[in-house]
C-alpha cells in the first residue's frame, strides 16, 4: 500500500467561530485517525526524527506502539525522555525539529510526530492514573530549583524520580511559567493540560513553593549555606521585555506582550470584572515582531474583541519564527500580516494615548549574522497604520535579581547566566542553569531539555559529593 | 495565607494593617514593596512597605481606598487572611550617613518615608520630616514619626495645622533658615515628588523618588511598570521603585497612571453591586 504523502489533518474548530472564544483550537485526532497516522510512519533503520528531538524522545518507538494500538506502551516510551508530553504535542515547532528530519518529508509531508504525541499523551490523561509518590531514603540530598516553568519543572521531575528531595521556588502565584502566564489558553488549555502536568510532578513529591522570589527572600548562597540545599537549578525564564526604543512606546495602549498575555492568562483578565485586573484592547491592534508570542498577542487580542489586529513584522513570510501552524491558524482567524514592515514611532493624540503606529517598507538584503536576510527600510516609504493598541513582541532580556544576588556567578554582557552547553554548570559550584535565562527567549522544549541535562548533570555532581 | 494580625482605620479611606510574613519580614528593607492578593480573583496590588518586625514577623502596610481592589482589601478584617504576599521586592533605599537627611511624605506617601526616616537615624544622620496632608483629620503616622527623627515638619493645604500649603514650602524653609540638606528623598502623589523635585532642582539638593506606577507581576516579568529616567527606560519593579526625581518623566509617569481610570470605576461597581466594598 502506497504510503499517503499528506499528514491527516486535524479536526480544529471553525475559525469564525474561535476568534471570539478561548476554547481550544486544535481538537485532536481520534484514535482511528492516530493509528491511520502512525502507519505512515516507515520505520528508518537509522531513524533522523529522534536526532531532531531536543529531548530524544525514542519517536519511531512511540509510533509504532501506536500503531499497535497499545497507548499504555506508547505513553511510557514517551516519558521515559519527556516529562511533559500533553504540552509538546501541542506547543512545540515540530517543523524544525523531529518533522523537519523525518524521510517522508522529503518527497511529501512528514509523519504528523506532534499530533501523535499529543493523541498519546490525552489518551493517557483520560485515564486519570494515579501517580505514585517517590519514596525518599532518609539522607536524601535536596536540591532548590527556582523558576516553576519548562526547564524547572522537566529539572524537578528527573531529579525527584532519582531519589532527591526537590523543592521548587516560585515567583508567580502560580505555578508553570510560560505555560501558564505567558501561552494562551486556546493553544494550551490550563485545567485539562497544564495544571494536571503540574500536579503530577507534585505528586512525585516535589515540593513547591509559591511566592517566593529567589534573590530577594533567599540568595542563592542562603539556600545552600543556610537552607540545606546541596545543589540549585536556576530556570528564571524569560525577564524583562525588550522595547524597539522607538519615540511612543510610553503612550498609553502600548503593551508588552509579557504584560498584555499576563493580563489575560494569569490574571483573567478577560473576565473583568469579575476578575479584577483591567485589560484595555482597543479596536485596531497592532501586534509588533513575528514569534508565537506575537501570534498568541494578537489571537489574544481578537478573541478580546479588537476588531482588527495587524501582525506587523520587518522580515518576511519565510523568516517568521512562530510555529507554521500557529501563522495558519492567525491567519485563518483573519489577522492581517504586514509583513516586512517596521515601525518607526507609535503616534499618540493629545492626552498621551496611542493613536496610530508609522510605519517604513522593507526590503530583504544581504544574510545577517543569523544567517537571515537582512532587512533594510526602503527610503520615503512610511506610512501611518490607524492603531489605539500597539503590543511590543520582539522578545526578553533576562531578569536581573539573582545575577545581582549572587556573588560569584558570571553572566554575559546582556545578562544571560552563563552555562555549559552539555553539563549546564555554571561558574559557582553547585549552581546550574538552563532555559531562557541561559540562552534568551527560545522555546519550551529546548528549556525543557536544558532542564533535563541540568537533571543529568546534578546527580553527578551529587553523587560525587555524598562520597 | 498570610493573616492580617491588626487592621487600624488611620483617616476616612486610608487602613494600616500588619500582616503575617515571617519570611518576607526576615529580609525587608526600607525603600522595598511587596505585591499582594486578595483571593483567587484578586488583582496585584504593589504596596510600599511602611514598616516590618522582624522578630514578630509582621509587615505593615498602609494604603488608600481607590479602585476596586482596594475597596476589597479595606473590607478584610483582621484575623482573615490574604491568598497571596510576595516580596520584599525591589531595590532597597540606599542608607548611609550622609549629614542632614529630609524625607518628604504626601498623603499616604508618609507611611513608606517612615522606615526610610528610621534607618537613615540609626546611620547616624540628621534627619527631619517634612508631612503633608490637604488637612489635619487625615494627617497619618504623626507620633511615629517623631519618635524616629530629629525634627517634623506638617504642612497642610487649608492651614488647618502646622505651616499652611505644600511640602515644597517646607523645604524651602529648612532651606531658607540655613540648613544643609544632604538628601532628600519624597514619597507621595506624583504631582508632589514633580513639585518637589523641581524645587529642589535649582537648590543643587540630590533627590530621591519613589514611584508606583502601574505593574503586573512586580518582579520583573511584565514591564508595565516602565518608566523614563534621564535616557534610559527603567522598570520600578527591579531597577527600583526608587530613582533620582531630577531625570524622572513625571509627566510620562502621570500619563500612564491614567491607563485603567475608567475601568476602575466599573470594577468599583461591580464590587459594590456583588456586596463585597461594605467595611464590615
Amino acid at each position: 500500500m502506497a504510503v499517503s504523502t499528506k499528514k491527516h489533518e486535524m479536526p480544529v474548530q471553525d475559525p469564525k467561530v474561535r476568534a471570539h472564544n478561548f476554547d481550544e483550537v486544535a481538537l485532536g485526532y481520534d484514535e482511528e485517525t492516530a493509528v491511520a497516522e502512525a502507519e505512515r510512519c516507515l520505520h528508518c533503520k537509522v531513524p533522523q526524527c529522534r536526532k531532531g528531538c531536543p529531548v530524544s524522545v525514542n519517536i519511531p518507538e512511540f509510533i509504532g506502539k501506536v500503531k499497535e494500538r497499545d497507548f499504555d506502551a506508547a505513553i511510557s516510551i514517551i516519558k521515559e525522555n519527556n516529562g511533559l508530553p500533553a504540552v509538546c504535542g501541542r506547543v512545540c515547532p515540530q517543523e524544525n525539529q523531529c518533522e523537519k528530519h523525518c524521510v517522508l518529508g522529503k518527497k511529501g509531508e512528514s509523519v504528523a510526530i506532534g499530533r501523535l504525541e499529543r493523541f498519546v499523551a490525552d489518551t493517557y490523561m483520560a485515564k486519570n492514573e494515579e501517580v505514585k509518590p517517590i519514596e525518599y531514603a532518609a539522607d536524601a540530598q535536596k536540591v532548590a530549583v527556582i523558576g516553576a516553568g519548562p526547564a524547572g519543572l522537566t529539572c524537578a521531575g528527573d531529579l525527584a524520580k532519582k531519589g532527591y528531595r526537590v523543592t521548587v521556588f516560585e515567583a508567580l502565584h502560580k505555578a508553570g511559567g510560560v505555560l501558564s502566564y505567558g501561552i494562551p489558553e486556546f493553544r494550551l488549555p490550563k485545567d485539562k493540560v497544564v495544571k494536571r502536568e503540574i500536579d503530577n510532578i507534585a505528586k512525585l513529591g516535589v515540593k513547591i513553593e509559591l511566592d517566593s522570589v529567589v534573590g530577594r527572600l533567599y540568595t542563592v548562597d542562603e539556600l545552600m549555606e543556610e537552607e540545606g540545599f546541596d545543589a540549585v537549578f536556576l530556570g528564571t525564564g524569560a525577564g524583562l521585555p525588550r522595547f524597539q526604543g522607538i519615540p511612543g512606546e510610553s503612550l498609553n495602549g502600548v503593551y508588552s506582550a509579557n504584560e498584555f498575555l499576563t493580563r489575560c492568562n494569569l490574571m483573567k483578565a478577560y473576565d473583568f470584572p469579575n476578575y479584577a485586573t483591567p485589560i484595555r484592547v482597543g479596536k485596531n491592534v497592532a501586534v509588533i515582531g513575528g514569534g508565537n508570542v506575537a501570534m498568541d498577542a494578537a489571537r489574544t487580542a481578537l478573541r478580546l474583541g479588537a476588531d482588527h489586529v495587524y501582525i506587523v513584522y520587518r522580515r518576511s513570510e519565510e523568516e517568521l519564527p512562530a510555529r507554521k501552524e500557529e501563522v495558519e491558524h492567525a491567519k485563518e482567524e483573519g489577522i492581517d500580516f504586514r509583513l516586512l514592515n517596521n515601525p518607526v514611532e507609535v503616534l499618540g493624540d493629545e492626552n498621551g494615548w496611542v493613536k496610530g503606529m508609522r510605519c517604513i517598507k522593507m526590503e530583504l538584503g544581504e544574510p545577517d549574522e543569523s544567517g537571515r536576510r537582512r532587512p533594510v527600510p526602503i527610503k520615503g516609504s512610511e506610512f501611518d497604520l490607524e492603531v489605539d493598541t500597539v503590543i511590543v513582541s520582539i522578545g526578553t532580556g533576562p531578569n536581573p535579581i539573582i545575577a545581582h544576588t549572587t556573588p560569584g556567578l558570571d553572566t554575559t554582557k546582556r545578562g544571560n547566566i552563563v552555562a555549559d552547553e552539555e553539563n549546564c554548570a555554571t561558574s559557582k559550584e553547585g549552581v546550574f542553569a538552563g532555559g531562557d535565562i541561559v540562552t534568551g527567549s527560545a522555546t519550551v522544549i529546548l528549556a525543557m531539555g536544558a532542564g533535563r541535562k541540568a537533571a543529568t548533570a546534578i546527580d553527578e555532581y551529587l553523587k560525587g559529593k555524598k562520597k | 495565607m498570610f493573616k492580617i494580625l491588626r487592621k487600624e482605620e488611620l483617616s476616612p479611606g486610608v487602613y494600616a494593617m500588619d500582616i503575617e510574613a515571617p519570611r518576607v519580614a526576615k529580609k525587608a528593607q526600607a525603600g522595598q514593596f511587596i505585591v499582594l492578593r486578595v483571593d483567587e480573583k484578586g488583582e496585584r496590588i504593589p504596596l510600599t512597605i511602611a514598616d516590618f518586625d522582624r522578630e514578630a514577623g509582621k509587615i505593615l502596610i498602609v494604603f488608600q481606598v481607590i479602585g476596586a481592589s482596594t475597596m476589597q482589601l479595606a473590607a478584610m478584617e483582621a484575623g482573615e487572611s490574604l491568598l497571596d504576599f510576595v516580596g520584599p521586592l525591589g531595590q532597597p533605599s540606599e542608607i548611609e550617613k550622609m549629614g542632614t537627611v529630609v524625607v518628604v511624605g504626601g498623603g499616604i506617601g508618609v507611611a513608606p518615608t517612615y522606615p526610610i526616616a528610621r534607618a537613615m537615624k540609626e546611620a547616624g544622620n540628621k534627619v527631619i520630616a517634612i508631612m503633608g496632608a490637604k488637612t489635619k483629620d487625615i494627617l497619618i503616622m504623626e507620633e511615629e514619626m517623631k519618635a524616629v527623627t530629629d525634627e517634623v515638619v506638617v504642612t497642610t493645604d487649608d492651614g488647618s495645622y502646622g505651616i499652611k500649603g505644600f511640602v515644597t514650602n517646607a523645604v524651602q524653609m529648612l532651606v531658607d533658615r540655613g540648613e544643609k540638606i544632604d538628601q532628600i528623598t519624597a514619597i507621595g502623589p506624583v504631582i508632589m515628588m514633580k513639585s518637589v523635585a523641581d524645587a529642589t532642582r535649582d537648590l543643587g539638593i540630590r533627590t530621591i523618588v519613589s514611584l508606583n506606577p502601574i505593574m503586573v507581576d512586580g518582579t520583573g516579568m511584565c514591564g508595565g511598570c516602565r518608566v523614563q529616567v534621564g535616557d534610559e527606560t527603567k522598570f520600578a519593579c527591579v531597577d527600583g521603585p526608587e530613582f533620582d526625581g531630577h531625570l524622572v518623566d513625571f509627566k510620562g509617569l502621570m500619563s500612564r497612571q491614567r491607563m485603567y481610570r475608567d475601568m476602575e470605576a466599573e470594577g468599583k461597581e461591580h464590587i459594590c453591586n456583588i456586596g463585597l466594598g461594605r467595611a464590615k
